[in-house]
């Protein structure tokens, strides 16, 4: 963007913004804006949340992108995730990435566990940025629905393992997820995320309090609890992103009530993002490097 | 519970002779009853309440049979009047306090339809059975699919009545069902009503200039505006429409945008106190704990299966919802017009004082 030199432009560049605030501030005041059958604001998503999350993406994580041409410009996929970083950070910047980085500016729709949609403002959070529950009646609709699916089949034993295994993919459970896809023919993406292991490594777990709080676990980290709030504060560590080749689910699509073929399929998926994430791993040498 | 396509057009359109209307003193029934009776192939709507109509209604029900009958004490005397459809619509969502509140709710939704039904396997006439269910039937858990369809199956059992009736209605609707294959049976799943009028729990509630919501939820809801949901029933009458149906209105609002849109102001309070008030006696300000469930939970159905089987689509969830704000306007503390002034305001002032130290400089 160059910047404008003469006085009265900078005036009607500073007008436009300050209608276009308003204007934005009218339509939440009065509820004149659409959301989708999901909870899905797109609205609020591109005005408000992204442009936050951007923030963090690029300055704070210096997050870098390869391979984005393998995510379809159009039409339903499954992207399918590692997930570490004791909070979902990783959730988070995988969609700053479709969206940014993508020609399409796809949005992705991630799906959460029901611990999430349990806690107020949490879930509303989540169902307005796009998000919904991790079960098959919804991820097959949103596919159907030619939207991009986002999901980190690990779970809660991905985020809450311990800084010691960073980049160690756990189990895939029985591979849900794989179903939905070959139900709905649509393509799975591999996806290999770098650098959020670094963010809040985790230390151990404090097991009773976890209990008392109703939750998988409760982090120990270098910083937190230690140092209190500061303890929430991300260590800059330097991220990658890559997307792999997409995996074609039509030769198995008639064997989507088949656990084996879709166990192996799964097993095939973790694999693949394994091996890329040794890859991507020995393109960052320094985990807090530029 | 699958859409059974039964027949050719015109066979399905098949209108039966003599039509029994339960729930005929409360307006949806009376409307119901009215547009069947202007059928010229429906000889004779007979209309069933355990009062007598108030007077409101007494123009719609003009050229109907009314027969008092509580369907509590048994529904024996509807047997013998040779009835081809009948329309059950005698179910309340929210209890009345002027008429035995919970316990006598309860008792008519659940009792009455047992009766009721009993009734209808000793009816050899009877070709069509029209239910009024809810949306409510799939229940509340926080692992529920966004979108309910038909085939869900309810996780947990709300906490609320009305829940809880509907529930039990719908399984003595199955059990029927297996009794008398040879009756069409149809379901419908209606989401909450909403009209100009508000003259429902949920409607009132949404009428109140300070709108009481869950502290951290912003559930998503659907309603059906009771013009469609007449029409729906209408045809569910006059034609053959086997199965389960969601009836709601596309699309979707989240309650901080319908509170929005109507003008009304948000008073978010924390859930323990919001089930509080819902519990005691005849519940706080018109609460109940059906109201709490939605209010946490929200409610979003797939309506395809309505659509595909009747050929007819309910105007949205937004469409219906901006007819009732349009009616409920005087009461408004924030209209659109009002904001949009705001802001034109608020550009001309900064635009203004912008000017001025323009001129200065």
């Amino acid at each position: 963007m160059t910047r404008p030199e003469i006085a009265p432009d900078i005036d009607d560049e500073f007008d436009e913004r300050v209608a276009a605030g308003l204007a934005f501030l009218r339509r939440r005041l009065s509820g004149q804006y659409e959301i989708d059958e999901f909870g899905f604001d797109p609205e609020l998503t591109d005005q408000v949340f992204q442009p936050l999350l951007r923030q963090l993406y690029r300055r704070w994580f210096r997050t870098e992108v390869i391979d984005v041409k393998n995510l379809p410009a159009e039409g339903g996929a499954l992207v399918v995730g590692n997930h570490s970083g004791t909070i979902a950070l990783d959730a988070l910047m995988l969609t700053v990435a479709c969206h940014d980085e993508h020609p399409a500016h796809r949005h992705l729709r991630l799906l959460g566990a029901d611990l999430v949609f349990r806690m107020p403002f949490v879930s509303e959070l989540a169902r307005k940025s796009g998000a919904t529950l991790a079960c098959n009646p919804d991820v097959e609709r949103l596919l159907t629905n030619e939207e991009l699916v986002g999901v980190f089949p690990e779970g809660f034993k991905g985020v809450g393992k311990r800084f010691v295994d960073r980049y160690k993919l756990q189990r895939f459970g029985r591979g849900g997820f794989v179903s939905a896809a070959l139900r709905t023919r649509k393509p799975i993406v591999p996806v290999a995320i770098v650098g959020a292991e670094e963010t809040y490594p985790m230390l151990g777990s404090i097991k009773p309090l976890a209990r008392l709080i109703g939750a998988p676990y409760f982090p120990v980290t270098p910083t937190f609890p230690w140092l209190g709030p500061l303890g929430l504060v991300p260590l800059p560590s330097k991220w990658l992103i890559r997307f792999g080749e997409p995996i074609d689910t039509e030769p198995f699509a008639d064997q989507a009530d088949d656990p084996a073929v879709v166990f192996n399929l799964a097993d095939q998926v973790r694999e693949t993002i394994q091996s890329m994430l040794h890859e991507t791993l020995d393109l960052r040498p320094d985990p807090f490097g530029e | 519970m699958t859409a059974v396509t039964t027949g050719t057009a015109g066979d399905r359109a098949r209108a039966p002779r003599v039509v029994i209307v339960t729930g005929v003193s409360r307006f949806l029934g009376a409307t119901v009853a009215a547009r069947i009776a202007a059928d010229p192939r429906v000889r004779r709507v007979i209309g069933v309440d355990r009062t007598d109509p108030p007077a409101e209604l007494a123009p719609l029900l003009r050229g109907i049979t009314l027969r008092r009958v509580d369907l509590t004490d048994g529904a024996a005397s509807l047997v013998g009047l040779g009835a081809e459809a009948l329309v059950h619509l005698a179910i309340m969502s929210s209890p009345d306090p002027a008429a035995g509140g919970r316990a006598a709710m309860k008792d008519q939704n659940v009792i009455g339809t047992l009766q009721l039904l009993a009734a209808c396997q000793q009816m050899p006439s009877l070709r069509r059975l029209v239910v009024r269910s809810s949306t409510a039937a799939y229940g509340v858990s926080f692992r529920d699919p966004a979108v309910f369809t038909e085939d869900t199956e309810p996780r947990d059992v709300p906490r609320g009545g009305y829940g809880r009736d509907i529930l039990d209605i719908e399984a003595y609707v199955r059990g029927f069902r297996r009794r008398r294959a040879d009756v069409v049976t149809t379901v419908l799943r209606f989401a909450p009503f909403i009209g100009p009028q508000a003259d429902t729990a949920l409607s009132k509630f949404l009428a109140r200039p300070m709108v009481p919501t869950v502290l951290g939820r912003d559930p998503r809801l659907q309603f059906i505006h009771v013009d469609d949901a007449l029409e729906i029933l209408r045809r569910s009458v006059l034609e053959d429409h086997q199965g389960t149906f969601n009836v709601a209105g596309p699309g979707t609002l989240t309650l901080s945008q319908a509170v929005r849109r109507s003008g009304r102001i948000e008073l978010p309070v924390p859930e323990p106190a919001m089930h509080a008030a819902a519990s005691v006696g005849r519940g706080v300000a018109g609460l109940s704990l059906d109201q709490v469930d939605l209010f946490v939970h929200g409610r979003v159905v797939d309506t395809a299966r309505l659509v595909r089987q009747y050929g007819f689509t309910p105007r949205s969830t937004a469409a219906a919802f901006d007819d009732f704000v349009r009616a409920q306007e005087s009461d408004a503390v924030i209209t659109p017009a009002r904001v949009a002034a705001a802001e034109q305001r608020l550009l001309d002032m900064i635009r203004s004082v912008r000017e001025k130290r323009k001129v200065t400089r």
